[in-house]
């Protein structure tokens, strides 16, 4: 995010949700921005193809089509333009390819993008005049946004928007893609990504191999990037990748095609799970460590405002169960051996070329040293300010709770002119609803912690297939009714909700039930760019189970 | 906002005005009992509890509510004031079950606490009639217990100010009002979504979280600050703890959340101590005794038993077996070791997790980058 929650929650003018279920998947925040409009009346523009309970708070709700979020976004930018209702002096002063992005944009007429996203014309001008009155305004997305082959293309727009609206850098506005786990910004912060070293430092730059081959004595190529996870896993089935080790993680739930990461999975040579449960990956594994949940361990999280937190043991491990941190590195100190029964001396004499962590402070000092944006942030000033929001350049700076104010790390903020591609997999005759997917507000991802919470696993049982009431009928289908699900690429049961809450043709799904998993229907098509699968739209057939 | 001076206690202030008095004398270290207030509410001004001496007001007026202006003269703590809050307490006592023996939330009440501050016995107004509303609400997380609630409507504006979604209510008036959910039905059947915010507020055990229930009082429990494990809001936590399991999970006060928490950060922590965590590690006996690895089930879903049939695989050389972390962590050190040696470092892959410390996974990073050689390192970012 480029602004704070509480900013965005106390200034924001507007608030545009686009592909976010707020107030299910980020209820704190959600509670938040249903404050700002009942308290302080702020309007809320919300782009989302379900009905989804912030709804009820909406000035506008645009229900668009899963998967034409582009076409939206440049159908509000045409009206901005063509009626004139942009920041002028923000795009003369602060950014470049306005004209490009103009060209671009005027074949988005609202009338074509009604057409393209199944909306009011009407609705579209209204929300981009709306937008214009009320500044500044923030926008938040999340996977709603990213999880299509033009996801890319999908934040790239919501850039282009706010831009345009003069709505970054600022307090109250911002583009804010809220993150869907407690550390998935620290787990990309820190180089879990197959292209950069810490901090978005990129593989490819000489500077950074050079730099990291310094601290650590040793590193990959410089001119070769990794794989991605879904590109892992085809790696793994054709026999390129052998092993594996996977930190709690389930991918065998969460990927798309369940299936074929079963089958990926399986072929491995050797297979290493780290996690609390045997989970449905872990059951594929050739070893399985038993790691520490949240509650049992030092460390920090960085939540989706950046922002570094402490988390802190309240209970010994249980069992034999260890931090996984004290696992990693001690499974470090014995590879490095392994590998080098006697040790080069590019490692031995590196600063940071060690394993023997005796905690996690030691760790974070070595994340500061190496990671410019988080070279400020240390542990003893974490426990004397509570937390601290990078980039946190030195031990002197106060953290950033906003980002680009007055300049972009690039200099000038690039519109990106982007057209709309639909999405890979459309309804057919063999598969005539278009399935899109997400989360509820009581489970949680695979649902391997969530379904072990008595009090949530009561009060959600198991996994439902929202269907819109016409579909409904002309299926013969009746509310509570087990139905099957069938996509190209497997098959699964669940129950049928049958509600307004979906539109006719569009199905929703969750994967947080192994038996009920989407993710065994949906399409591992990948943007190009970004390499996020497509989870939010594939075809799907629903019919009555046989008796 | 313009400031005005204000005497309280002989104590002279500067504050800033249409600031409660409460509020001034707080920030000021001046101490005024509360029961119905809580900071992060609206005031409500409906217990008499916090009622102060304004000079030149006739009657004693509530510090929640009374705003301060210039020249105030302020006594906080006058025995005609100590009188009027004990009169307050008692009554709301004459109605109040008493059973604080058996009472959760005995040492964390603030209904108690203030009790004995004030010396108040119970008994000066007893022999009206009592209520017995039957506990409970058929609901996996919150007790509600209507015998105990004070009507001090904290939880009605919790659910108004912090959450939003106005599930609770008071019906009726007089002796017969109750707090009452939706329209007047079960906390299920209204718009409630279990975010507790109106247990974290409450004073009383009226409202209570069933998983707590005689798991332990606050002076029996350690409470420790950390952050929730789920969504990436980032709330921050107190897990009170009894015997190595967590036993119930409060609020901190965290620049996201302020707080407040919402139903998974609250309730959803037991799977911390569920039985099927895994305490040892595993690994398959082929690799501690030879034998090959079978081809284990993986056809997954379609079938109606996705995962199914993994763990037995019907080749006892494939059967996971606990070992130590010595024989286990060994055991991948040197296969991770042979398959870099013989296939390169591109042949291994980890995925870290977005479950994990930030220290965690620079270690995982580090792993893979400077011991196997290889850039394949991702997780589940984009999912
Ligand atoms: S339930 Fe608790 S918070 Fe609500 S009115 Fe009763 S005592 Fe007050
Ligand atoms: S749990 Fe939350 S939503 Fe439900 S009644 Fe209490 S405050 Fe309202
Ligand atoms: S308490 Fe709820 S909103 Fe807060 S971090 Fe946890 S899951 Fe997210
Ligand atoms: S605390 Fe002021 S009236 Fe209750």
């Amino acid at each position: 995010m480029t602004n704070p929650f509480d900013d965005i929650a106390k200034n924001a003018q507007c608030l545009f949700i686009i592909g976010s279920n707020t107030t299910e998947q980020h209820p704190v925040f959600g509670m938040q921005l249903r404050q700002a409009v009942k308290q302080r009346g702020v309007p809320l523009i919300l782009a989302d193809p379900r009905r989804i309970p912030i709804a009820d708070y909406a000035t506008i709700h645009l229900r668009h089509k899963p998967g034409t979020d582009t076409a939206l976004l440049n159908g509000l930018m045409y009206v901005l333009i063509t009626e004139d209702l942009y920041d002028h002096e923000f795009v003369a002063n602060r950014t470049e390819g306005f004209e490009e992005l103009k060209a671009k944009i005027l074949a988005y007429p609202p009338e074509r993008v009604a057409e393209i996203c199944d909306v009011n014309a009407e609705d579209i001008r209204r929300a981009a005049r709306l937008m214009a009155a009320h500044r500044p305004g923030a926008l938040m997305y999340a996977m709603g946004i990213t999880q299509h082959t033009s996801g890319h293309g999908n934040v790239i727009s919501c850039a282009n928007l706010q831009m345009l609206l003069g709505n970054v850098g600022v307090a109250g506005g911002g583009v804010n893609p809220l993150r869907g786990q407690s550390n998935v910004q620290g787990s990309c912060d820190m180089g879990g990504l197959p292209n950069y070293y810490s901090g978005y430092q990129n593989v490819a730059l000489e500077a950074s191999h050079k730099k990291f081959e310094a601290a650590w004595g040793a590193v990959p190529p410089v001119d070769k990037p990794g794989l991605t996870l879904v590109e892992m896993m085809r790696a793994a089935e054709h026999g390129q990748i052998k092993a594996m080790y996977i930190l709690g993680e389930n991918p065998a739930l969460s990927d798309p095609d369940s299936n074929h990461v079963r089958r990926c999975l399986a072929a491995l040579d050797f297979l290493v799970v780290q996690d609390l449960f045997l989970t449905e990956t872990a059951q594929l594994a050739d070893v399985v460590l038993p790691g520490a949940s949240f509650a049992e361990k030092d460390g920090t999280f960085t939540n989706s405002e950046r922002r570094v937190q402490r988390v802190q043991r309240a209970l010994n491990p249980i069992g034999e169960c260890r931090p996984d941190w004290e696992i990693i590195s001690d499974l470090g100190q014995r590879l490095l051996t392994a590998i080098w029964p006697e040790l080069p001396d590019a490692i031995a004499e590196a600063p940071h070329g060690h394993w023997d962590y005796m905690n996690p402070v030691e760790i974070l000092d070595e994340i500061a040293d190496l990671t410019p944006s988080y070279a400020g942030i240390r542990a003893h000033r974490l426990e004397k300010l509570g937390s601290l929001q990078w980039p946190c350049p030195d031990e002197k700076h106060p953290g950033t709770p906003i980002l680009h104010v007055g300049k972009f790390t690039r200099g000038l903020g690039k519109f990106q002119p982007m057209g709309y591609l639909p999405p890979a997999e459309l309804p057919d005759e063999s598969y005539p609803l278009l399935l899109t997917t997400g989360r509820v507000l009581y489970h949680y991802h695979t649902g391997s912690l969530t379904r072990r919470a008595r009090g949530l696993a009561a009060i959600y049982p198991e996994g439902l297939i929202e269907l819109h009431p016409e579909d409904a009928a002309r299926l013969g289908v009746a509310n509570g009714e087990t139905v099957e699900v069938a996509s190209r690429r497997g098959r699964v049961h669940a129950k049928a909700d049958v509600t307004e809450r979906v539109q006719p043709g569009v199905v929703f799904m969750t994967f947080h039930f192994p038996d009920s998993a989407a993710n065994f229907l949906t399409n591992p098509a990948l943007d190009p760019v970004a390499k996020i699968p497509e989870f939010k739209a594939c075809a799907v057939r629903v019919s009555k189970c046989a008796v | 906002m313009p400031q005005v001076n204000i005497t309280i206690d002989g104590k002279k202030i500067k504050a800033e005005a249409f600031k409660t008095v409460y509020e001034v004398a707080t920030a000021n270290g001046i101490y005024i009992p509360a029961l119905c207030h809580h900071p992060a509410l609206p005031p409500e001004g409906a217990c008499r509890v916090c009622l102060v001496e304004i000079e030149r007001q006739r009657a004693l007026q509530p510090a929640c509510t009374f705003p301060v202006t210039e020249g105030l003269v302020i006594h906080t703590n006058s025995p005609k004031v100590r009188e009027a809050r004990k009169f307050a307490l008692e009554l709301i006592i004459s109605d109040h079950p008493l059973d604080c023996m058996t009472c959760e939330a005995t040492g964390d009440c603030r209904l108690q606490d203030l009790a004995y501050e004030y010396g108040v016995k119970g008994n000066e107004y007893t022999g009206g009639v009592q209520h017995t509303y039957p506990i409970d609400d058929p609901n996996p997380f919150i007790q509600v217990d209507r015998n105990k609630c004070i009507l001090c409507r904290r939880c009605v504006r919790a659910c108004n100010y912090i959450n939003g979604v106005e599930a609770i209510g008071i019906v009726y008036r007089g002796f017969k009002a109750r707090i009452a959910f939706g329209m007047d039905s079960t906390m299920q059947d209204s718009p409630c979504e279990f975010c507790g915010s109106c247990v974290e507020v409450c004073p009383t055990a009226a409202l209570w979280p069933k998983m707590s229930l005689g798991k332990g009082r606050a002076w029996q429990l350690k409470k420790i600050e950390t952050i929730c494990s789920y969504c990436g809001v980032g709330c921050r936590l107190n897990l009170h703890v009894r015997d190595n399991e967590i036993v119930k999970v409060t609020g901190a006060d965290g620049p996201a959340n302020h707080g407040f928490t919402c139903v998974k950060g609250r309730f959803g922590y037991d799977y911390v101590n569920h039985p099927e965590r895994l305490t040892r590690p595993l690994v398959r006996r082929y690799l501690l005794e030879g034998g090959s690895k079978a081809a284990t089930d993986h056809r997954g879903g379609g079938d109606g038993k996705n995962g199914d049939g993994l763990l037995a695989t019907g080749n006892a050389a494939a059967d996971f077996v606990e070992t130590d972390w010595d024989t286990a962590l060994n055991l991948v050190a040197h296969k991770f070791a042979e398959i870099k040696r013989n296939y390169g470092g591109d042949a291994f892959a980890a995925l870290c997790s977005a479950r994990c410390t930030n220290e965690e996974n620079f270690l995982m990073a580090k792993l893979t980058r400077q011991l196997m050689a290889t850039h394949n390192i991702d997780h589940c970012a984009r999912l």
